[in-house]
């Protein structure tokens, strides 16, 4: 899948990953898709909520050497 | 749109926190949101935060490197000491700083209302304040807390 924007969130914690998410998302076309980097754990199950409620699309959430990898298309 | 209503009362480190994050993250999952800010809550809305601080005394559950008796964290000193520690510690996990947290706030239009009471209460000077709030009563709260879907008081 094509990524249109990256974001560094790594070694930021709860909230900053969410919140720089939707930061990112914000000056983004729809369909557009944005690759997350994290290494908060708690990340994981935020990001699913984050789309959850704002109708944006988690593509995938993975786990690449210790890391969390997110691709979220925006809606 | 759903909405969130937090009072805020408390104006210790520890305490300075809750507001901020929820508030900042609901506002990213698309509330609209408030604050109440009353009682020692309202020095969350100075300039300046660096008065906002946490003691171990009379906390004992807060984690210490080496047990320290009552005794020992009445001394000068103590209360600096275990902020400076705390702030070190948020730092180096990579935990939002309190200025950081509200200013998304503000950014994300989340609307602070200060105690009027409260600032007559302590004399506050309004001028010490950030710029961009509200200063309401009871009943202001109530008129917003009565439609939303989450309310909280920290």
């Amino acid at each position: 899948m094509n990524v249109d924007k990256e974001l560094d969130a790594r070694g930021l914690n709860c909230p900053l990953p969410i919140l720089k998410t939707k930061k990112s998302l914000a000056d983004m076309a729809s369909g557009q898709v944005l690759k997350v980097v994290s290494t908060d754990a708690g990340s994981v199950k935020d990001m699913q909520a984050f789309a959850n409620q704002t109708g944006n699309i988690l593509v995938s959430s993975a786990v690449e050497k210790g890391e969390y990898v997110f691709l979220m298309q925006k809606k | 749109m759903k909405k969130m209503a937090i009072i805020a009362t408390k104006g210790t480190l520890d305490m300075a926190y809750p507001p901020f994050i929820l508030a900042s993250t609901a506002a990213a999952l698309g509330y609209e949101v408030q604050i109440f800010f009353t009682f020692y809550g309202l020095q969350l809305l100075r300039k300046d935060l660096s008065d906002v601080r946490i003691s171990p005394l009379a906390n004992p559950a807060m984690p210490m490197p080496v047990p320290m008796p009552v005794l020992v964290q009445v001394l000068p000193g103590m209360e600096t000491m275990a902020t400076m520690m705390m702030k070190d510690k948020l730092k180096k996990k990579g935990v939002a700083s309190l200025e950081e947290l509200r200013a998304v706030c503000q950014e994300a239009d989340v609307k602070f209302i200060a105690c009027q009471m409260t600032v007559d209460l302590f004399d506050f000077d309004k001028s010490d304040f950030i710029d961009g709030i509200e200063y309401g009563g009871a009943a202001m709260f109530m008129e917003f807390a009565g439609e939303t879907d989450i309310c909280l008081f920290v």
